[in-house]
């Protein structure tokens, strides 16, 4: 059906310049969207349709032809009731079935995906890839291989938009939200901030441009040659001092962050926290409120002191203190 | 033509009678009193929220009022609630003189409680710097959870501000019910605008009755101050 | 089941004293407290903001015409979009059915003299109009940016504009729409003629009971989200700001539980309207009266239950997303029910094209297919690229333009009669309402195409290649304009000139239509004692007059 309509669209626009229907399908997930998105669309023309040339029918059908006419007193009908409520609710069923389940597979990135971060702030997207590549609205990505965008906000909250891949998510300050996606053609996409974020919410647009897996390497390579996040959080962990009590045997006045990352931790009031990069970043940014058994509150805040890129810089180092067990098992 | 016979007064002519009058102002109190339940209920539910973020902080802030305060005005707010009973009782067995003098000692126990809240307290508090916005000092020994105490005392301040201006509110009722019962307007027959004042006075009697564990009770300060 | 002819006088205009000439004089309408003068105020104040709304609507489209706009700089249309929302949303579609059609007719529909609370009643109405003279201050004082959902930060630590005036307003409109509410709930509860059961209430009353529900439930919450908000911007405590400690996303969760319940309270009242023109006009009892009624409770109760769906994008859980999902899906199947019962009402019917008609045979089309689109949103997977699009904005205009304005405007031409005492010429009612139709179709349809290729909302400038879209929207816009106009020049017109009305010129059923219009102060020499079900056109002759 999407076919038929495909063909239907180019066919238009190359005849009478009419105006693109339905915009390009570029990730995995896409074509599954745009199947539901035209089951909805056929339900509701269908039903508009059907209501109203109901209605024009009746209207012409029984028109007052006489000013005294008076028409039989309306009928109860307890059967048409419950099939006009039963198929409605039968029918909704079906798409909420169809479209969570779509939400379902949608929302779990594979485990095998290629990390980016994306820092919005008013009016413009920062795009670090874990290599140390920077980008300022753009986004290049491979084909072919999911990814994963981690993202925070440095002021307002954003939202991270690729009509091309049906994605689209939230970009907050204070937390990491996440999205994933697999391109399926090299192309350049659109990218839009659809959450208003203030004057220039309009202009906060990019490109994200997919290449295939060489021209993706060979971009990576081709740069200014810069330091990995890694690298650049290991320079911050010990510019701060943070190496000063965290030290990695574990003897110091903080706990050892070798293999910490994926870890469950319990809290000194009890609570257990998986240690993921949001809880890297609020034992950055709020120390105290996320003080572990055993260890004094005395860990002072760095909010203020880093950006939300330094940050990020400072989980990726620490996510890369793996231990050696966990290295083998390949996270 | 309509009959127009004597009517009690007071009679509103809207309504078909005064049993009609009665219950539409009665229900209408109820109504007005859910809407006030969903307005501090928004208020109570965010202060909840936070509570739970920062636990700490808020216990700090708790730990900062003065329970012996608080205990004498919700004594005084239940005293007050008794008093406004006994006014209504009085206007059922028609004495005038009990009613006029229980609705004074309302009164009275009312702006006791205001007096002992904005003198003792809130008084107290401005003057060792915890109103937030107006000189508010971060205590070192707060340690790191010092910084969201200044929240705990913004809701604290909110909600019993907003109670409290309800109570002003019902001094004002209550301050006008007093010249009606005075001058003789009710009656056993006509007793409405006291049963309908009532009803929001016990009202905002209940509110303080979850202000006051809400904000200065829960937090353990009695059992070893842990959580 | 008695066989009556009701007499139909036909006394020159205003010949008898009613209470539009009772008294004369500024005072005694600005000290009035009957519930008809009332309604009179609030038509002229919410007529008034409506245009002020819509003027800000026809500049954002013609802003819209080019794709680096046309008219204004970007701040200047992002206080647009924020004031336009902002009034048409709080000023405009909250109370408008309510507070004009509700205060007039909801006693007169009973049975009864007066609402319960009439000082109160006035007192609702300079409640709006201290609110709306507060948002005014804050439009022409440099306006507001934030969009009319002030989210935060941005609205607590960023903006630079009036946010603290308009939000004053709009928490002190809320209270107007509370005490509004509470009288309805109370005047419908104790107030109804001997014999009117709760079976045999016009739809409208219904309606209007499900919306009062929501007005006391749902607002007092949006005043203390604004209020919290207020403190925020001022004193910088920390409850919304996430530099500060603060949660963004709990004041989403705030402000939407009033605000979805409100799109019900926008709607519901029109769809009261409804019940009431398609019986009329087709000469029938309605089809399946009962369903009809607890379908307006349970979309007033179902409402509360989900707004979440506002916020799928926002990175709550995939289960929190599930359950708002399935309750959105949920709440759209009391409307639906609605649907049906007003298209099968009009089977065997003996149907009039009178403009009010017109407009009611509009809304159930536009409302169906604004109703549909919903479900696109409720749909998680589809929702995700659709929210913050131009489909989100198409889907409310449907609903909001297409559905409540013209149920609006149908049941204001069908009760002007009542109201005025005068007619309006209907060849130009029927003519406007062709105009709106066509107007507001070109106007939207083309945005559920701009949502789904990707162009966000509440921007100033768009790509290029959305371009013809837009300019199909803005042409639309414009024609849409034009045609709410037409009905304030004869409605305007017919105060003065209009042929005098007899009390039931529709012939239609229903308490209101036996008095006089206008209808005297009292309402009812006697209160009336009903023997029938509502809507009972089998059973008695009621002829035009």
């Amino acid at each position: 059906m999407i076919g038929a309509l495909q063909f239907g669209q180019d066919f238009l626009s190359a005849v009478i310049q009419a105006p693109q229907l339905r915009p390009e399908a570029a990730s995995s997930i896409a074509e599954g969207v745009d199947h539901l998105y035209f089951a909805l669309t056929f339900i509701t023309l269908f039903f508009t349709f059907v209501i109203f040339s109901t209605i024009l029918f009746f209207m012409v059908k029984y028109r007052r032809r006489a000013e005294n006419e008076r028409p039989p007193d309306t009928e109860e009908h307890l059967g048409l009731e419950l099939t006009w409520t039963i198929i409605p609710a039968l029918i909704c069923a079906g798409l909420f079935l169809w479209a969570s389940s779509l939400y379902f597979e949608n929302s779990r990135p594979p485990s095998a995906s290629t990390e980016i971060f994306v820092i919005g702030k008013q009016w413009m997207w920062h795009i670090q890839h874990p290599e140390g590549v920077r980008e300022i609205n753009e986004l290049h990505v491979p084909v072919g291989v999911p990814v994963k965008l981690t993202m925070t906000s440095e002021d307002v909250i954003h939202d991270f938009y690729i009509p091309a891949f049906r994605v689209k998510k939230d970009v907050i300050p204070g937390r990491y939200s996440s999205l994933w996606f697999q391109a399926t053609k090299v192309g350049t996409y659109h990218l839009f901030c659809a959450q208003y974020c203030g004057a220039d919410h309009a202009e906060m647009l990019g490109w994200v441009y997919v290449m295939s897996p060489a021209d993706y390497e060979a971009w990576l390579a081709g740069g200014t040659p810069s330091q990995s996040m890694q690298q650049s959080g290991e320079l911050i962990f010990n510019k701060l001092g943070c190496a000063s009590c965290h030290l990695s045997e574990g003897t110091g006045r903080g706990p050892s962050l070798v293999g910490v990352y994926g870890k469950e931790e319990t809290l000194k009031n009890g609570d257990k926290r998986l240690v993921d990069e949001a809880f890297i970043r609020q034992a950055i940014v709020n120390p105290n409120s996320v003080v572990l058994t055993k260890y004094p509150a005395i860990m002072p805040t760095f909010q203020g002191q880093l950006n939300e890129e330094q940050v990020l810089q400072l989980v990726a180092y620490v996510k890369s203190l793996a231990s050696e067990e966990r290295k083998t098992e390949g996270k | 033509m309509t009959v127009h016979t004597a009517h009690p007064p007071g009679f509103a002519h809207q309504f078909e009678d005064m049993e009609q009058q009665r219950e539409a102002g009665s229900l209408g109190m109820w109504v007005f009193l859910l809407t006030e339940i969903m307005f501090f209920g928004g208020l109570f539910a965010s202060y909840i929220i936070y509570r739970a973020l920062y636990l700490p902080a808020f216990e700090i802030g708790s730990h900062l009022l003065e329970v012996k305060f608080g205990a004498l005005n919700t004594a005084v707010l239940i005293l007050s609630s008794l008093t406004m009973a006994l006014a209504i009782h009085s206007a059922q067995v028609g004495k005038r003189r009990a009613q006029v003098g229980f609705l004074i000692a309302t009164m009275i126990l009312g702006a006791a409680f205001l007096a002992i809240k904005f003198t003792f307290e809130w008084h107290h508090d401005y003057v060792e710097h915890l109103v937030p916005g107006f000189g508010f000092i971060i205590r070192p020994e707060w340690g790191a959870a010092g910084q969201h105490v200044p929240m705990f005392f913004c809701f604290y301040f909110f909600m019993t501000g907003l109670h409290a201006m309800h109570m002003i509110i019902g001094i004002g009722l209550l301050t006008v019910l007093t010249v009606m019962a005075h001058r003789g307007r009710f009656t056993p027959e006509y007793y409405a605008p006291l049963e309908v004042s009532g009803l929001y006075w016990h009202f905002v009697d209940i509110i303080w009755i979850f202000l006051f564990p809400l904000l200065y009770l829960i937090g353990g300060r009695y059992i070893g101050g842990g959580h | 089941m008695s066989t009556a002819t009701i007499d139909v006088h036909e006394a020159p205009a205003g010949s008898h004293v009613n209470y539009l000439n009772a008294r004369y004089g500024v005072k005694s309408w600005l000290l009035t407290t009957d519930h008809k003068r009332i309604a009179l105020l609030y038509l002229v104040s919410i007529t008034l903001m409506f245009f002020v709304g819509g003027t800000f609507a026809v500049l954002m489209r013609l802003h819209l015409i080019e794709p680096q706009g046309a008219l204004v700089q970007p701040e200047t249309y992002n206080k647009l979009f924020t004031m336009h929302g902002v009034i048409m949303v709080f000023f405009f579609l909250v109370p408008s059915i309510p507070a004009t059609l509700g205060n007039f007719l909801v006693p007169m529909m009973i049975g009864a003299r007066d609402l319960a609370f009439p000082r109160l009643n006035l007192l609702s109405w300079y409640i709006y109009v201290i609110g709306a003279i507060f948002t005014l201050y804050a439009v022409i004082s440099g306006g507001v940016d934030t969009g009319w959902t002030f989210y935060t930060p941005y609205s607590s630590s960023f903006a630079h504009t009036q946010v603290i005036p308009t939000a004053i307003g709009v928490f002190i409109t809320g209270f107007s729409s509370i005490l509004t509410g509470l009288n309805f709930v109370v005047t419908i509860h104790k107030m109804r003629a001997p014999g009117l059961t709760w079976f045999r209430l016009p739809l409208f009353i219904w309606a209007i009971y499900a919306t009062s529900i929501i007005f006391i439930l749902g607002t007092p919450v949006i005043a203390i989200t604004l209020f919290l908000l207020g403190l925020e911007r001022l004193l910088h405590i920390g409850i919304f700001d996430p530099a500060i400690g603060g949660d963004p996303i709990l004041f989403q969760h705030l402000f939407w539980f009033y605000s979805h319940p409100a799109v019900y309270i926008m709607i519901l009242p029109g769809m009261g309207v409804m019940s009431e023109l398609v019986t009329c006009f087709s000469r029938k009892r309605i089809f399946g009266y009962s369903f009809v009624a607890f379908s307006s409770l349970s979309i007033a109760i179902i409402s509360f239950l989900v707004w979440g769906h506002h916020m799928f994008v926002t990175g709550q859980s995939i289960y929190a997303g599930l359950i708002f999902s399935v309750l959105s899906f949920m709440v759209a199947i009391p409307s639906a029910v609605k649907v049906f019962n007003w298209t099968a009402t009009l089977y065997k019917g003996s149907i009039s094209y009178d403009a009010p008609m017109l407009y009611a045979l509009g809304f159930i089309g536009l409302f169906t297919m604004g109703g549909l689109t919903g479900l696109f949103l409720a749909s998680l997977a589809t929702d995700v690229h659709l929210n913050g699009t131009y489909f989100i904005v198409a889907h409310f205009h449907y609903i909001m333009v297409g559905g409540a304005v013209m149920a609006y405007l149908g049941g204001i031409h069908f009760w002007w009669p009542k109201i005025t005492g005068r007619l309006y010429p209907d060849g130009w009612a029927r003519f406007a309402a062709l105009v709106i139709f066509v107007g507001f179709n070109l106007t939207f349809f083309p945005q559920f195409m701009l949502g789904y290729l990707g162009m966000p909302r509440r921007y100033a400038v768009y790509p290029s290649e959305f371009q013809v879209l837009n300019v199909m929207s803005s042409a639309g816009a414009s024609i849409l304009g034009i045609g709410y106009l037409i009905p304030l020049i004869y409605l305007t017109w017919s105060m003065r000139y209009g042929p005098a009305a007899g009390p039931n010129p529709w012939g239609a059923k229903g308490l209101e239509w036996t008095t006089p219009s206008p209808p005297p102060t009292e309402n009812f020499e006697e209160i009336p004692v009903v023997t029938e079900e509502a809507y009972d056109y089998a059973n008695t002759t009621v002829t035009r007059g």
